[in-house]
């Protein structure tokens, strides 16, 4: 029998501008496959769905399935691509693999940073963008390389990522935030780490 | 055109097409991607069209082609003409000269960089010439979403060979034969590891393809499972028939979404033309595949890791044994091989164990692909015969340090592995050898360093990844490269402390002895290759609070010298911290107090002018100079 477990209702811990869950969809989006041995696979088509793994989700998944939702949550912390919190409409991917470090990635990410005014692997306050590093996506000889949703971009510095980023925003609409005032943790301690 | 020399390996294959149609070939490799060559496809379909040659000549993609650093790369079937660095407007020249005109657009071939010479097919170009491609045969050839031209190049007929005429027996013994070992990095004989699956007890065996390439800096599997996905299914028909599975998994890391889509539509596809499925080749021998997608962790590329993570379950290792042979998916005995092993198998029954083993090294048999990253003019995908040396992969095949720098080490193995400096350059590229240097074959990444690269930053960069990527299930891994990191870490800020050095050689041999899995065992590897061959770095960066390669952040300062500034102010409009003030036409100045260090300024300079020192006395003197400038 799953367990109940109380938490604070979700809806008040929401962003705003984010709607609650469907939890109607949970039962269809699981489909056949069986979550005692694919759970994996579950969460995935869940994510898929849901662009995140909100918490009534999982409550939905453990009482439909009998799988403890202390087990869900093992899983979901374990791996690097399941988030429990709503992410941007634009993901931001910076390469930090071995190629792209050597050439400069962490600068490319300390641009972006400022420029979007978020910390690596957060989200900005308007919901945009989520800033995140990833380990390689293997296209070594671009390097440093970065994803924004579909788009590639290779053979990067810091000056040509801060111009890319606001175009986008220009584009978007989104107002530009101003370079080094109240910007990410990397600027005014001199950049070091 | 010259045909290539005996011996010579690769051949970029564009044949026209099946009905005879002249062609374009874009590679559609991850790299190539990045570069743009999806709207290099696009140009070509569109040009072609408005020059009214939509019906002759047929567009297509072609996997990874393996020169990445001249991406994007197509080429035309008229004599398999190499054209590298597309851009647009070049594509536009393309058509109405070379295929509407009949003519090769001269001045958009490869250039010899030896010989200064226009090459106009890929098989003459150095890099190409210089391999013997046996896993990667198809990879850049063939269209990876055509079972039809995989056909065409003889696949399925190895399977169908092994399981016609071969007893499971027979196929072991050929691999055993052909000293195969594994290509994941530990490389064990994989004729032995397919025996011990086989004789282990049980209805219900599985067999398990490991494509969870985790290593930052190596990308042949992905190459291989994109850009050849058939060849990995048919190594695994025969893997399954010579183990006694009748199911089987492949397991892609969640990074290569490209991968799990040519993996998908090629089982589809030889599920429905009798490939995969129930009494293959009329055999009665039946086999089944799926695909279980990855979700980002990199200890699940170990093998009871990975076991784990298809049951659903944290990707964590246990101990061993029982081995996988043994007790593994589902509790039942499971062989595991690495991507690159799979697609190996169908050449050795194709061709014979012994056609295999007369390449390579003694104890290292046939060929290995290699990533090719970092500091290399070449950047890309080589496969060479094992035993081949460093110096041959990295400087003839790959060209050589980029921007005519020198070479400092060249980093194995990724986090597992380790830094092999210049002076070892001539030792062969086979198990024994680099793993008597410190590094280790790995999976075949290789990322070369030059004089500008911190070997100390290079060795925190990794342990902060393995840090992040421990499981964290035994103490020695979980805490052991936590305090290695923050030594590290403490070392590249300019706060390093006597004893750093011997702390890190304590922990690292600690961790070694008594962690639980591969993670662990040879995570201080990176910092115990550095510590060996570059120890004075370290001393550098504790005693002195200099970073010889003027890479840490914290050690070193940017100044514009006097001298070579011609006050043309790019470098203070580039500056996003407000940092460099000066007036037109007279020297800048950086801001100390302001400086970022994102090094905009340095990189946009057009006169060499700003430079960065490191060292208290270095710096002092260069801010002397630039207060007296």
């Amino acid at each position: 029998m799953p367990r109940r477990v109380t938490r604070t209702p979700a809806a008040e811990t929401l962003p705003a501008g984010v709607d609650g869950p469907d939890l109607e969809k949970v039962g269809a989006v699981v489909g056949d496959l069986d979550p005692n041995g694919n759970l994996i696979a579950v969460l995935q088509r869940l994510q898929q769905e849901f662009g995140y793994l909100p918490e009534p989700v999982i409550d939905e998944l453990a009482r439909l399935s009998g799988v403890p939702a202390s087990r869900i949550y093992g899983v979901i912390t374990f791996y690097a691509q399941f988030s429990t919190t709503p992410s941007g409409r634009h993901r931001v991917c910076v390469c930090h693999g071995t190629a792209c470090h050597v050439a400069g990635a962490g600068r490319i990410t300390e641009a972006l940073e400022q420029e979007l005014h978020v910390e690596d692997g957060g989200t900005t306050e308007d919901m945009e963008f989520t800033l995140d590093s990833v380990a390689c996506m293997g296209a070594c000889s671009q390097a440093p390389v970065m994803r924004i949703d579909d788009e590639t971009y290779g053979n990067l510095t810091a000056d040509q990522t801060r111009a890319i980023v606001r175009k986008l925003m220009s584009e978007l609409g989104v107002e530009p935030r101003e370079p080094g005032a109240a910007a990410g943790p990397a600027a005014g301690d001199g950049g070091a780490r | 055109m010259s045909a290539p020399a005996p011996g010579d390996g690769v051949r970029v294959e564009v044949t026209g097409g099946r009905d005879g149609r002249r062609r374009v070939s874009v590679c559609a490799g991850t790299a190539c991607v990045f570069a743009g060559s999806l709207k290099i496809r696009d140009a070509f379909v569109e040009e072609l069209a408005a020059a009214g040659l939509a019906d002759e000549v047929e567009v297509r993609i072609s996997g990874c082609h393996g020169l990445c650093s001249q991406g994007p790369i197509a080429v035309v079937s008229d004599d398999e003409t190499y054209y590298p660095r597309l851009t647009l407007r070049d594509v536009q020249q393309v058509v109405s000269e070379h295929l509407v005109g009949g003519t090769p657009v001269e001045k958009l071939l490869y250039v010899d960089p030896e010989t200064g010479e226009r090459v106009r097919c890929a098989h003459d170009i150095p890099f190409y010439r210089q391999q013997r491609r046996i896993a990667l045969r198809d990879v850049g050839v063939i269209d990876p979403e055509s079972l039809d031209e995989f056909l065409a190049r003889g696949g399925y007929e190895a399977a169908r060979t092994a399981l016609t005429t071969m007893t499971p027996e027979g196929i072991i013994e050929e691999i055993l034969a052909s000293g195969l070992r594994g290509r994941g990095g530990a490389g064990f004989p994989t004729g032995l590891k397919w025996k011990f699956a086989r004789a282990s007890e049980g209805e219900v065996k599985y067999i398990i393809c490991n494509g969870d390439e985790g290593d930052p800096g190596a990308f042949m599997d992905a190459s291989i499972m994109d850009g050849d996905p058939h060849a990995v299914l048919e190594g695994m028909i025969i893997a399954s028939y010579a183990i006694g599975a009748h199911e089987g998994y492949i397991y892609v890391r969640a990074e290569y979404p490209l991968a799990v889509r040519r993996l998908r539509l090629a089982i589809r596809d030889a599920e429905e033309r009798g490939y995969l499925g129930d009494d293959l080749f009329g055999s009665g021998w039946h086999f089944h595949l799926k695909i279980k997608e990855g979700a980002g962790a990199f200890v699940c590329g170990e093998e009871t890791a990975l076991i784990a993570s298809i049951e659903g379950k944290r990707g964590m290792p246990r101990t061993r044994p029982p081995f996988p042979a043994v007790r593994g998916l589902w509790g039942k005995p499971t062989n595991i091989n690495n991507v690159e092993t799979y697609a190996n198998v169908p050449w050795i029954i194709a061709n014979g164990a012994a056609a295999y083993a007369e390449l390579g090294a003694e104890k290292s048999r046939g060929t290995k692909a290699f990533s090719l990253a970092g500091k290399i003019v070449n950047g890309g995908l080589a496969e060479v015969p094992m035993g081949s040396t460093l110096r041959h992969v990295i400087f003839d095949v790959g060209g050589g340090v980029k921007g005519g720098k020198a070479f400092k080490a060249v980093q194995l193995g990724g986090p597992s592995g380790g830094c092999v400096p210049a002076s070892l350059l001539d030792t062969p590229v086979d198990y024994e050898s680099l793993a008597a240097t410190g590094a280790i074959v790995g999976s075949g990444g290789m990322v070369v360093a030059d004089e500008s690269t911190c070997m100390v930053d290079l060795a925190c960069y990794f342990l902060e990844f393995t840090q992040k990527e421990s499981c964290g299930k035994c103490v020695p891994c979980r805490l052991g490269t936590k305090r290695m990191l923050e030594i590290l870490e403490r070392i590249t800020a300019g706060e390093g402390e006597d004893g750093d050095i011997e702390r890190l050689e304590r922990l690292a041999t600690t961790i070694k002895k008594t962690s639980l899995c591969g993670l662990g065992q040879t995570a201080p590897n990176p910092v115990l290759t550095t510590l060996r061959y570059f120890r004075d770095e370290y001393v550098a960066h504790i005693d002195e609070h200099r970073c010889p390669a003027c890479a840490c952040d914290a050690l070193i300062v940017y100044t514009i010298d006097p001298d070579l500034c011609t006050g043309c102010t790019l470098c203070a409009r580039k500056c996003p911290a407000g940092a460099i003030s000066g007036d037109k036409k007279q020297v800048h100045r950086v801001d100390q107090s302001l400086c970022v260090r994102c090094d905009s300024c340095r990189a946009a300079c057009r006169f060499d002018a700003v430079k960065v020192v490191s060292g208290p006395e270095q710096i002092a003197a260069a801010l002397q100079r630039e207060a007296e400038g």
